[in-house]
């Protein structure tokens, strides 16, 4: 058990690693690079740069270099906690994304939660009454919700807000709180604003887990232990949330290593239409403005949390199931 | 409530038909498509992508109006209501509607339609109107639907330049459905690819590229996809782009693919009839063509079906984005970039209609890769 997490945390270290070196790639990608997004921006500006100097910003940035030492040039001040400068909003990144990363990652947690909260009964009562008409009206409004891209259901959902109700649910503050320092009556407002963000992003992962869920479960259910139990005179609701239930549980919890990375992801576009000031937005604004050190940063710290994630739930699998805990500690 | 559904599974299983001699003699194929006839939410589905496709591909057939053409008198028009009974309380079965009269409020400056009660124009189908080529080769000006001149018709309503949205929804598919199949069979090539090589040479090189396709699927694919397609250079044509989209949502999502294929291959490989076949002296090459890629061929059907919607959804959350197709070439989601805001939505609900059809598509691919899903394997019951 113990050398599982070891080797599972060691892994983690390596992917991590792996992240930068993606990161660094996609830093490398666009066209032209950032010293002459810096420098034409210098020049709109009305500064005039001479060669010597474009050529001294070029040794400071490690442009002559060959890509490999650029990597590493990079990789070292990553981790003495130097993410660069933003040209964008003109402040370093690393006092940029904190907060973004932070709401952007309570969100998902959040979505998850809601998720499971959702899809778990759900997918219970799916099963148990297989064939019947909630079985049918889950699984239709199941399909839809798989269906749906999530940022139309947030339009929709903004439009209905707005058409019938007058109210613009945009944001995840109101206007009096937009950048002020946290406090009680901030939180309350956040968590005013949580709930449309929080369905929209988990509806797409709660289809899918009702599936497996209910799918799961219903093999369970045809199982001898669950005859032999009935046989012995236990109690059915008793009997189901003892045994079949728990197991069908397992592949709910190996599902976090997948709805971790895709509620980042929807969170990504939901936030954009709901302007909600998480990571995607201004990922996406870094994108287009080519602030390069801010994308890389960002697309970075997403991934390396993701990461974090998928590797917890890998090991709370194993803490929970002593099936798997057996055959990996075997292994 | 647990016994009740098992006595109900015996008793579905007691009333099956008992099989006829014919469904011994029928191939896999016959048996996989006698199962999927069973599943009618799969055939209904089916049917719908059909009419899709095809929706796609005469898209000019089935526009009313030329889709970049600006009706300037009639911007941010409401989808034409279609009469059946008419203000004398007639009925008539062919559907017509009335002309819309455009007034400015001088206090908002918004504009306001209202209906012209006078005259009818009833809707004709199969009427003359723009020249086209069908597919670029064949001549015609033959469209399902339209009004008499001057009248137009607008069922869908008009965006803020006062294009057809119906006609631009028409020929939006374009886009939006190829994209889906491109995108999924570059994929499916890079998925087999690594997977077959993954699961037949196994060890160590199994073991790398394993590791290496869990790391890609643990990156959040929607902020790698708009990293990558931010990278497409502004100066590319339409055409470019659009193929610089399909590359780039395929390189993302061929790893599920490639782990569907390598786990196959792995129990295909140690499957019984494949020892069967070894026992009985058959060749390598007859195993891998007459018993290897049927069970595999209906299996990637499965596969591949599953994954268009993932496709179809990414191009439209790209090009919702501003960063996938870029105008004047239109899908979906460069239609729906219209309704990005809750002013143009409150004012113009209509233009998320193209949005419908992204989720009418994805609904019927799924439901499709689940009746197939369900018949793919005819020998299990």
């Amino acid at each position: 058990m113990r050398n599982y997490v070891l080797q599972r945390l060691v892994y983690m270290v390596f992917l991590l690693w792996l992240v930068t070196v993606v990161t660094f790639i996609v830093i490398q990608l666009p066209p032209g690079d950032y010293l002459s997004t810096y420098i034409s921006r210098l020049e709109q500006a009305g500064e005039d740069l001479t060669d010597e100097e474009v050529a001294a910003l070029r040794e400071q940035y490690g442009l002559n270099l060959p890509v490999y030492a650029r990597y590493f040039k990079w990789f070292g001040q990553v981790l003495q906690g130097n993410l660069g400068f933003s040209y964008d909003w003109e402040k370093p990144v690393r006092d940029l994304i904190g907060e973004r990363l932070a709401l952007t990652f309570s969100i998902a947690i959040l979505s998850a939660i809601f998720t499971y909260a959702v899809a778990i009964p759900i997918g219970i009562y799916s099963a148990v009454h297989q064939y019947s008409i909630g079985d049918y009206i889950f699984s239709f409004i199941g399909f839809i919700g798989m269906s749906i891209p999530n940022f139309m259901l947030a339009l929709i959902l903004l439009y209905v807000a707005w058409s019938e109700y007058g109210q613009n649910l945009t944001g995840l503050f109101s206007q009096e709180f937009q950048g002020a320092p946290w406090s009680w009556e901030k939180l309350i407002d956040m968590a005013k604003h949580l709930p449309i963000p929080i369905i929209v992003i988990g509806t797409g992962g709660t289809a899918g887990l009702i599936r497996v869920m209910r799918g799961t479960l219903l093999d369970e259910l045809n199982k001898q232990y669950v005859i032999t139990a009935r046989s012995k005179g236990l109690g059915e609701v008793k009997l189901l949330f003892k045994y079949p239930v728990r197991v069908a549980l397992n592949p709910i919890i190996s599902s976090l290593a997948w709805l971790f990375p895709s509620l980042i992801s929807g969170g990504t576009i939901t936030a954009y239409v709901l302007g909600l000031p998480t990571a995607g937005p201004m990922l996406l604004r870094s994108l287009l403005t080519q602030d390069t050190f801010l994308t890389a940063s960002l697309l970075m710290f997403v991934t390396i949390l993701t990461v974090i994630g998928t590797t917890v739930s890998d090991i709370l699998l194993v803490v929970v199931d002593p099936r798997i805990r057996m055959e990996r500690a075997a292994s | 409530m647990l016994r009740r559904i098992s006595s109900r599974r015996k008793a579905a299983k007691a009333q099956a038909p008992a099989f006829d001699e014919s469904y011994y003699l029928a191939s896999q194929w016959q048996l996989i498509w006698r199962k999927f006839r069973r599943h009618r939410l799969a055939i209904g589905s089916l049917l719908v992508i059909i009419a899709l496709y095809s929706m796609a591909l005469f898209s000019e057939f089935y526009a009313i109006n030329d889709y970049q053409k600006r009706h300037v008198s009639f911007a941010k028009a409401p989808p034409h209501t279609i009469y059946f009974v008419d203000e004398a309380g007639d009925f008539s079965l062919r559907p017509f509607i009335y002309q819309m009269k455009q007034t400015l409020d001088m206090d908002t400056l918004q504009r306001n339609y209202s209906e012209v009660r006078d005259t009818k124009y009833p809707i004709r189908f199969f009427v003359r109107g723009e020249p086209y080529k069908i597919l670029g080769l064949i001549d015609s000006d033959i469209h399902l639907m339209g009004v008499e001149a001057p009248g137009v018709f607008f069922p869908f309503g008009t965006d803020d330049l006062g294009r057809d949205v119906f006609s631009r929804t028409m020929h939006a598919a374009r886009i939006s459905l190829s994209i889906g199949f491109l995108g999924v069979i570059i994929s499916f090539v890079l998925g087999c690819l690594f997977g077959g090589i993954s699961g037949y040479f196994g060890g160590v090189v199994d073991l790398v590229i394993q590791r290496l396709i869990e790391f890609l699927i643990s990156i959040p694919s929607i902020p790698l996809i708009i990293a990558l397609a931010a990278a497409l250079p502004p100066e590319w044509s339409s055409t470019q782009v659009y193929f610089g989209i399909t590359i780039v949502l395929a390189t993302v999502g061929w790893t599920t693919l490639a782990r569907a294929v390598r786990g196959k291959l792995l129990e295909l490989r140690e499957a019984d009839f494949v020892m069967a076949a070894r026992i009985s002296n058959m060749g390598d090459m007859d195993i891998i063509i007459k018993h290897l890629l049927p069970s595999f061929a209906s299996f990637l059907i499965v596969v591949l079906s599953l994954s268009v919607p993932g496709m179809i959804l990414a191009e439209t959350a790209l090009s919702f984005l501003q960063i996938g197709i870029r105008p004047p070439a239109v899908s979906w989601g460069v239609l729906l970039q219209d309704a990005q805001n809750i002013r143009s939505l409150s004012q113009s609900p209509w233009l998320l209609i193209p949005g419908l059809f992204v989720i009418v598509t994805v609904l019927a691919f799924n439901f499709l890769g689940d009746g197939l899903r369900d018949a793919a394997d005819p020998y299990k019951q």
